[in-house]
């Protein structure tokens, strides 16, 4: 520890602190533009200068190593004058169009000119102009306004790890590009207008929409992937106008992936907003009381063992519980929420979660990757997995299809099972590599257990975890990557075939007579037997929608007070941000309303009531999160033996039109248009 | 009282001789060079401290003290030397001819520096438009492995060492160390901050040592005749002989080894053929290369060219490359073309030199045509103040003293020029409506 003195007031910071972190201990806010807590340092703006006694010149706090003894004055005349100079000199090439940029009212390049600026311009000679570039379809620049920070360089490097951006030219002609014209390719390119400090990146959807000060704030969750993204959602009236992360250590540091922050303009179209009830064949728009009546007679005249429910790829746990409930009164147990049929074996928590921990990548040593994509499934875990390995020393292997760039280098071990009963017997040179680790990963993708013989790949990969000492009750290397937010919500709730009950397999193909999908829309509606009746409750006229008989509009996750269960297995609260159109209600709530007239009386009124009864049922639900250890070693049911030997198949193929919100996106659309991603119209 | 010829260091500076090895060798130099590798690694470093040398890039940093920075015990990081021939500076030329007339003096002197700081390899980073130079340079490296005098073993030392040699591409900036090092790694010529200094993290991140040309090329003489020898040249902490760059309204313009602390009129009247038009045709001097302050004629007189005495002046030695105006100059356009050069070989980092610069620039070339307010030269002063000591690295210091110099030396001529513009720019005086 090192004994600083920031303006009078003594601090003790670490050995390697830089003056900036002793002056932030110090509550001395200093500041800064090319700083950012998780980039590397540059020094280049030269906003940070601090005195330091005895040095002869001020100097850049952000990079400056403190020593012991050290005085820094924060406020002297020489710091106040270097400040100045340089607010004076990022200002004069800067367009100063304030009034029309979108960065106004969160600038820190206009929060600082307060500060530090001048009430005139001694500026008088021509000003700089830069042309803009276009780096893809979700950034807008305007790069003239450009302060040449380098942050978005150092962001697309290090964080994203798409080294496309940097700096051509040099001194006043300093431009940053991406030399040869072209669509940044990650999926974390929103970032980049976060942390830039002034508008010369901008959202392009939300371009001239509005002013963050007239945005209503929500706290939520990104349920777009099984991060579980910490979100903000801005809305201004019933419109959503901008979704942005916040900062969590745990789970998304600060970042977002492009899907959940882009695609709110999804929730506008194709929005289911009134009942519709298939009549003669055809949907025609029907009242609530229509709706339940509907449902009354058809679900009294079926038997509960030919009822059946799917829990879909966004739903909350709240609905869900609810969904639940109200099939386990009518004494149906044909339940599932595995609609891309992944053999997830719920037996055990921790089989069918990311039991490391998103942040317990951090002290992983090796990871082996079976049939996933991260860098498309969950770009967060990945820019984390990405983080891990630029500290070195983290051998990466993957069994999956070849040629995908995970934006870091790794050993491709396979394409299929065959490459993982390698590794079982020991044949495979990377099992020593993961023996030889202390806290080794493995992360299986949905993917790899979305087949027919996913059973055996789940034991099989398990397997591998306990060769490799990775299953500890100190360190617990098994991990499963879920695609979406409502996944694992379900799984937690038991929301699977009860004793006897059918699968989703078994429900289609004719399987039951009734089946209730509560936003189901990961599996393709033409499997559902011809005489089934669907009751559709969701939020999007998606694929699903257009097979059912009645269809109930429900509230999307910016529309409800909900909670979210991430992969991890971390329960999130999510709160309403705008209510949901038209006729749409919470889902909770139409479950509730269906239960009433089907005679069953379920077991709470208020959402409230519903949430201590969800805690009682999945006590997980309403702890706090710790990460665990594993007690035990024992592994799902499977023989790796009979795994078949079908290459891995990707679980997304399409990154930007992987959920329903996103396929009624048209910034989506857009983005899978440049990106070359050809829509999936085939399921239509 | 001028340094005679058997003091010389650069005995074929003017290339009358031969550059290859043999000529090289009958001018001694490679003689007895293991005998100076087995004096040991710290009786180098202490001959070389007490020879007083200092930095010939222009900083002027104790050599001596710069080597015993690099980390004493070998580590798995293998320590760099890396030789800074990026010669751009306006008005400096010394290394060039260096290079390719003496180029073994240099190679000599890599081998010694390497091996005192524990250095296996060096690179000798050349300038891009230097060439011939470099043509040059790698013969004569190649003459020296062939000769067995680097490369493995190399003079029988025992010690092994490899020299490369890599060209520039012409920035300005990649003169400074750290820019160097990340234009040697193949990055963007931009400099690092420091700490780390290179001696810490350098090259590829191991412990490396940047060294001007002419600094490592008169080590070898030094550790053959003694650092006492060196030290006695030149008044004290400004010891040594030094090559000077004389040029601009002299009638003869040269590269002259001469001591450090000769005065500035005998350097330019002894070697230079005097001022044109004589010593009272003087204006004014730049004495160090082009970001070293000018000094006018009454300071020129009697002001000695070594680091101290040139300080006091509010100028610097830089690297001696002394620019020499006559009264025919037309000084404040002279300074503007230097604020020019800044502006374009600024590397764009930091934000005072990136958008100071150009400001700089552009009020000097209003400057020259007298377009402008008297006030203004105030506002161009504190520009430049507010600019220097704010940035990373020493360019844009470098780059505001010659308008600081011109400010403080020549103020009353910018007045002159700006209310002479306004005479002939003089509105009429307006005609009554009618």
């Amino acid at each position: 520890m090192a004994k600083v003195i920031v303006d009078g007031i003594e601090v003790e910071v670490p050995n390697g602190a830089t003056v900036l972190q002793a002056c932030e201990a110090a509550g001395k806010e200093i500041p800064r533009f090319c700083y950012h807590e998780r980039l590397s340092v540059a020094g280049n703006c030269r906003m940070c200068l601090v005195e330091v006694e005895k040095a002869p010149k001020p100097v850049a706090s952000c990079a400056y190593p403190v020593a012991d003894g050290m005085v820094v004055k924060t406020d002297s005349p020489m710091v106040r004058n270097a400040r100045r100079g340089v607010m004076e000199f990022l200002l004069i090439n800067h367009p100063l169009d304030c009034p029309i940029c979108d960065q106004g009212g969160e600038c820190d390049l206009q929060d600082q000119a307060v500060g530090y600026g001048m009430d005139h311009s001694r500026y008088k000679e021509p000003k700089r102009a830069v042309k803009d570039k276009y780096v893809g379809p979700l950034i807008k620049t305007i790069m003239t306004r450009c302060i040449q920070c380098t942050r978005c360089v150092r962001f697309a490097s290090e964080v994203a790890g798409v080294p496309e951006l940097g700096a051509t030219n040099r001194g006043e002609n300093m431009e940053i590009g991406t030399y040869v014209e072209k669509a940044l390719t990650t999926e974390l390119s929103g970032n980049l207008i976060d942390i830039c400090p002034v508008g010369a990146l901008t959202s392009r959807p939300y371009a001239f929409v509005s002013r963050p000060w007239e945005l209503r704030k929500t706290d939520s969750i990104d349920v777009q992937d099984a991060t579980g993204t910490n979100i903000r959602i801005d809305n201004r009236g019933p419109e959503v106008l901008r979704i942005l992360p916040r900062i969590n250590d745990d789970v998304n540091e600060e970042w977002m992936a492009d899907r959940g922050r882009f695609s709110f303009d999804g929730l506008k179209r194709k929005r289911l907003d009134q009942p519709w009830l298939r009549v003669d064949g055809k949907l025609r728009p029907a009242s609530w009381a229509e709706a339940f009546r509907a449902i009354a007679e058809r679900i009294r005249a079926t038997t509960p063992d030919r009822i059946g429910a799917v829990a879909g790829e966004l739903a909350d746990a709240e609905s869900v519980f609810a969904l639940k409930a109200l099939m386990t009164a009518l004494g149906s147990r044909n339940l599932d929420c595995r609609t891309d049929g992944a053999a997830i074996d719920a037996t055990r928590r921790d089989f069918f979660l990311f039991n490391t921990t998103i942040a317990g990548i951090d002290q992983a040593d090796a990871l082996l990757i079976i049939g996933s994509d991260p860098r498309k499934e969950a770009p967060v875990i990945n820019a984390r997995i990405r983080k891990r390995h630029v500290l070195g020393k983290f051998p990466i292997g993957r069994i999956g299809p070849a040629g995908v760039d995970l934006t870091y280098p790794h050993h491709h071990l396979g394409e299929g099972p065959a490459a993982l009963r390698a590794l079982l017997d020991g044949s495979h040179p990377f099992m020593d590599v993961l023996k030889a680790a202390k806290n080794p990963m493995v992360i299986v993708g949905r993917g790899a257990l979305a087949r027919p013989d996913g059973l055996h790949v789940l034991a099989a990969a398990w397997q591998v975890a306990a060769a490799a000492n990775a299953l500890r009750p100190d360190w617990h290397g098994f991990n499963l990557l879920h695609l979406f937010g409502g996944q694992v919500g379900a799984l937690e709730l038991g929301f699977l075939p009860g004793a006897g009950g059918k699968t989703l397999g078994g429900m289609l193909g004719g399987g039951v007579d009734v089946l209730w999908l509560l936003g189901a829309d990961g599996f393709d509606p033409a499997a559902i037997g011809a005489e089934t009746f669907v009751i559709y409750q969701g939020h999007h006229g998606d694929r699903a929608a257009s097979r059912a008989g009645l269809i109930l509009p429900g509230a999307a996750y910016t529309e409800k007070d909900a909670t979210y269960v991430n992969t991890e297995g971390r329960a999130q609260r999510a709160w309403l941000s705008v209510h949901a159109p038209g006729e749409a209600r919470e889902d909770w709530r139409i479950v509730r309303a269906a239960a009433e007239l089907l005679g069953v009386r379920l077991p709470f009124d208020t959402l409230d009531q519903l949430r201590a009864r969800m805690v009682q049922a999945a006590p997980q639900l309403g702890e706090g999160f710790a990460p665990r250890g594993c007690e035990d070693t024992a592994g799902p049911a499977g023989n790796a033996a009979e795994m078949s030997d079908a290459p891995f198949a990707p679980a997304i193929t399409h990154y930007h039109l992987a959920d329903q919100i996103a396929r009624a996106s048209d910034v989506m659309a857009e983005c899978a248009r440049v990106y070359g991603e050809a829509p999936a119209l085939a399921a239509e | 009282m001028a340094l005679s010829d058997k003091d010389r260091i650069f005995t074929n500076l003017y290339g009358v001789q031969d550059w290859r090895l043999p000529a090289a060798q009958r001018r001694g130099n490679w003689d007895g060079t293991k005998a100076i590798l087995e004096r040991g690694r710290d009786a180098i470093i202490e001959e070389v401290k007490n020879s007083g040398l200092r930095g010939r890039g222009g900083a002027g940093f104790p050599t001596g003290m710069k080597w015993s920075f690099m980390p004493k015990q070998a580590s798995e990081r293998p320590h760099y030397l890396v030789v800074n021939a990026d010669e751009s500076e306006p008005g400096t030329c010394k290394d060039r001819d260096i290079i390719r007339h003496d180029p073994h003096t240099l190679i000599e002197g890599c081998l010694i520096a390497g091996f005192a700081m524990g250095a296996h390899a060096g690179y000798i980073y050349i300038r891009g438009e230097y060439y011939n130079e470099s043509v040059v340079l790698e013969a004569a490296i190649e003459e020296a492995y062939a000769a067995g005098l680097l490369g493995k073993n190399a003079c029988g030392s025992g010690w092994d060492f490899d020299l490369y040699v890599h060209r520039g591409a012409g920035a300005y900036i990649c003169g400074e160390e750290t820019a160097l090092i990340e234009s040697l790694e193949g990055k963007k010529g931009m400099p690092r901050l420091k700490p780390p200094f290179p001696a810490a993290v350098g090259l590829y991140g191991a412990p490396t040592t940047v060294n001007n040309v002419e600094t490592i090329a008169v080590v070898p003489t030094i550790l053959r005749r003694g650092g006492a020898w060196f030290a006695q040249f030149g008044r004290p902490k400004n010891s040594g002989t030094k090559i000077f760059c004389i040029q601009g309204h002299v009638n003869k313009p040269c590269n002259v080894e001469e001591e450090m602390s000769i005065p500035m009129r005998e350097l330019i009247e002894r070697h230079a053929g005097g001022v044109r038009g004589g010593w009272d045709n003087l204006l004014c001097v730049i004495p160090g290369g082009s970001s070293t302050p000018l000094l006018p004629k009454h300071i020129c007189d009697d002001v000695l060219m070594d680091f101290d005495a040139l300080r006091e002046h509010k100028s610097g030695l830089g690297t001696a490359g002394v620019i020499v105006m006559d009264k025919s100059t037309d000084i404040v356009r002279a300074i503007a073309r230097l604020s020019k050069f800044y502006k374009h070989e600024s590397c764009g980092q930091c934000t005072p030199c990136r958008e100071g610069m150009g400001w700089v620039s552009r009020m000097m070339e209003r400057m020259v045509e007298g377009r402008a307010e008297v006030e203004e030269i105030d506002l161009l002063e504190e520009v430049t103040r507010r600019i220097e000591g704010h940035t990373i690295c020493a360019l844009a210091d470098g780059g505001v003293w010659p308008v600081q110099g011109l400010i403080r030396h020549y103020r009353p001529v910018m007045e002159e020029r700006i209310a002479e513009y306004k005479r002939r720019h003089a509105k009429p005086l307006p005609m009554a409506a009618e």
